[in-house]
């Protein structure tokens, strides 16, 4: 999209907005295809910014980089000041080599083979996802499919099917069968009364046996035209091979059970839906690019910001090297802060009462990852799943094959753990790094039986005890919506934060980069009418 | 027997709904696969002072009770004054404070009574008077929502 495009659908929206009101605006833009998606409408034009307006940023992750890359263009003095040695944040892949130090002191080093890489953080795109997907093509971010839901990978739990991991397509399409059938029988029988606006029986007889794939009465049964969809116990061969069988269903006490469809819904939701996206060779592309089209940006590494302090005039922030010594103080006429609220909470900072409460009222999210590498791709070689993911009710939620270089020989990293709940992250989070991969190879092998055999190395992420986090993401509820998120995302003085945590898609890249889209916007139009 | 199966299902939601298990599909709104809240809170066995500990507290105030310093920090509960009166990390503990997060559905009464009382008289501290399930209950509100 050209900035052109933008500006005169902006234009007519605006004066549709000013003459017709904000209902006939959104009536309008859902018409021209926007409302609906994301709020992404092309890039920022900030014109006329004043010249040697000085911006300060605190944090080099997405949003920081974003803020500064497009206040840049527009011809802003920027600097940011960063807590780690590198540039990314959250953005961020592990590679042969690495070194990371979880607080608490346990150190790992990375030792996969060259090319594997385990994301800690993001490790996908999905396609509505606008802001990500605009600004890795215009900054040459080379993307790839990535798989999320894969017919072929298992759904396990250990209360169902006496443990044994089930392919998703049967399980799917027995649980749709089942429960059509049974719909069917109840329809037949008289006991079900037609949906208000369904007026002819046979129409929804119909639907249901088409859609669950019922025979001539009405009943789900192991075919071959039911494995049309759930697969065969024989595949169809050629020549004077055995002709195609149907293998026997699942059983429907189990297909009911809680894990099932929780486990199905998770791989369905909107944002997990095809297509989605990766960045080739790891989701840390996305930062580095930033960086590489920001090529002599200021940016002062290893500083741990302690003070934040504005008056009338200009923002003052204090900061000392992680390992202590001495305080540097850097002055700029604005800031944009987008460090994660876990720490922002702790420094001296200079703000309303209002925005001082809001920060300190997010907790953040305990979520854990484990990355694998193997000696073999034995879940391609073995069980034909090619990229995408399985699902277990066990501590590691699920198992994430790559999405890379198929049926390549040697070494491949699967992503073995991604724990979202509380509960489950803690007790990861609280193990050493050994006893993580301990318990990621012990409930993993329940999926694939080659865990144990094939095992190379592994590495782990627990976001709380990541230094410069504390924490992977901000938990709104919905109270706190109500009472902190607008006194977060105003603009306080001369300081505005930015960041996923300032936005209603925390734990996103998308949030990140739409939350600094938004503050630089409005703080240009603060710094413009200074 | 069609009827018996259609009403079985209903009961099954009903049951699911009844314990929390609809919560859940507002983790997934976001990609999650599960959920923040714990279902079988009320229904698993207590763990003792020392478990909640481990699996719950250690993530962060490590198992020394030292907390952690990074670009920001993890309180000590090692000779840590704020532990005086037992209503503070009762609090603490249901309502979360800063980044940490809220244990108002995911702890029974009896163990948070339990892991105040183990942080209370470990790490170097001997405070005696062990709180119990009724002082967590009467401070509990209700589980926020995601």
């Amino acid at each position: 999209m050209t900035d052109r495009t933008y500006l005169t659908r902006r234009q007519l929206l605006k004066a549709i907005g000013l003459t017709a009101g904000a209902t006939a605006m959104y009536h309008a833009m859902t018409t021209l295809g926007h409302a609906g998606e994301s709020p992404f409408s092309g890039p920022p034009v900030l014109s006329g910014a004043k010249p040697g307006t000085r911006v300060l940023i605190l944090g080099a992750g997405l949003a920081g980089l974003l803020a500064a890359y497009e206040l840049r263009k527009s011809g802003y003095d920027v600097e940011i000041l960063e807590y780690q040695d590198r540039a990314g944040g959250r953005n961020w892949t592990l590679r042969r080599g690495d070194q990371y130090t979880e607080l608490g002191g346990a150190t790992q080093r990375v030792d996969f083979a060259e090319g594997n890489y385990f994301n800690p953080g993001p490790w996908r795109i999905p396609h509505h996802h606008r802001t990500v997907l605009h600004y890795c093509k215009a900054l040459g971010v080379q993307l790839e499919s990535f798989i999320q839901f894969n017919h072929n990978a298992y759904i396990h739990s250990t209360e169902a099917f006496g443990g044994k991991p089930q392919r998703w397509r049967e399980v799917w399409s027995d649980l749709q069968g089942n429960l059509t059938e049974l719909l069917a029988k109840a329809l037949n029988e008289g006991q079900l009364d037609l949906p208000v606006g369904v007026e002819e029986r046979d129409q929804l007889l119909q639907a249901l046996q088409g859609w669950g794939l019922l025979d001539g009465e009405y009943r789900y049964r192991s075919s071959l035209q039911t494995a049309l969809r759930r697969g065969y116990s024989h595949a169809p061969g050629g020549g004077q091979t055995a002709p195609p069988a149907s293998g026997p269903l699942l059983d429907l006490n189990d297909l009911l059970h809680p894990s099932i469809w929780r486990g199905l819904n998770s791989q369905l939701v909107y944002n997990a839906q095809p297509t989605m996206f990766q960045p080739v060779g790891g989701m840390d592309q996305i930062s580095k690019a930033f960086m590489r089209a920001m090529d002599g940006l200021p940016i002062r590494y290893n500083a741990r910001v302690t003070h934040i302090a504005q008056d009338n005039r200009q923002v003052t922030v204090t900061y000392v090297p992680p390992q202590g010594g001495d305080a540097t103080q850097v002055s700029a006429d604005w800031c944009i802060c987008t460090l994660p609220l876990p720490i922002l909470g702790q420094l001296e900072f200079q703000a309303s009462d209002a925005m001082l409460s809001a920060i300190r009222a997010i907790p953040y999210s305990s979520y854990t990852k484990i990355g694998l590498e193997f000696r073999r791709r034995f879940w391609e070689e073995d069980d034909a799943i090619y990229g995408g993911t399985s699902v277990t009710d066990q501590e590691i939620a699920l198992i994430s094959y790559p999405n890379d270089r198929f049926m390549s020989d040697g070494p491949a990293v699967l992503l073995a753990a991604y724990t979202t709940s509380t509960k489950d992250g803690l007790k990861l989070t609280g193990m050493t790094p050994e006893e993580r991969i301990e318990t990621a190879l012990s409930q993993g092998e329940k999926i694939h039986p080659q865990y144990r055999k094939e095992f190379l190395s592994g590495v782990s992420v627990g976001w709380h005890r990541v230094p410069w986090q504390l924490g992977c993401r901000a938990r709104w509820s919905d109270q706190a919506r109500q009472t902190h998120y607008k006194a977060l995302s105003d603009i306080d003085g001369r300081v505005v934060l930015a960041g996923d945590h300032v936005s209603y898609t925390p734990g996103w890249m998308e949030g990140a980069m739409q939350s600094a889209l938004d503050s630089i916007h409005r703080l240009h139009q603060q710094a413009s009418a200074a | 027997m069609i009827m018996k199966t259609i009403q079985m299902l209903l009961l099954r939601c009903a049951l699911a709904l009844a314990s929390g298990l609809s919560c859940t599909s507002l983790a997934w709104a976001d990609g999650d696969s599960s959920s923040h809240a714990d279902s079988s809170v009320t229904t698993r066995a207590s763990l003792s002072g020392p478990e909640v500990y481990r699996q719950y507290c250690m993530a962060c105030h490590m198992a020394d009770g030292e907390g952690a310093q990074g670009a920001g920090y993890f309180p000590a509960l090692a000779r840590n004054g704020n532990l005086a009166a037992a209503g503070y990390p009762i609090y603490v503990i249901l309502n979360g404070l800063g980044g940490m997060p809220w244990f108002n559905g995911l702890l029974q009464d009896e163990e948070i009574a339990a892991v105040v009382h183990y942080i209370r008289s470990s790490f170097g501290n001997h405070y005696t008077d062990a709180p119990n399930a009724d002082d967590v209950a009467i401070m509990r509100g209700p589980v926020p929502q995601e």
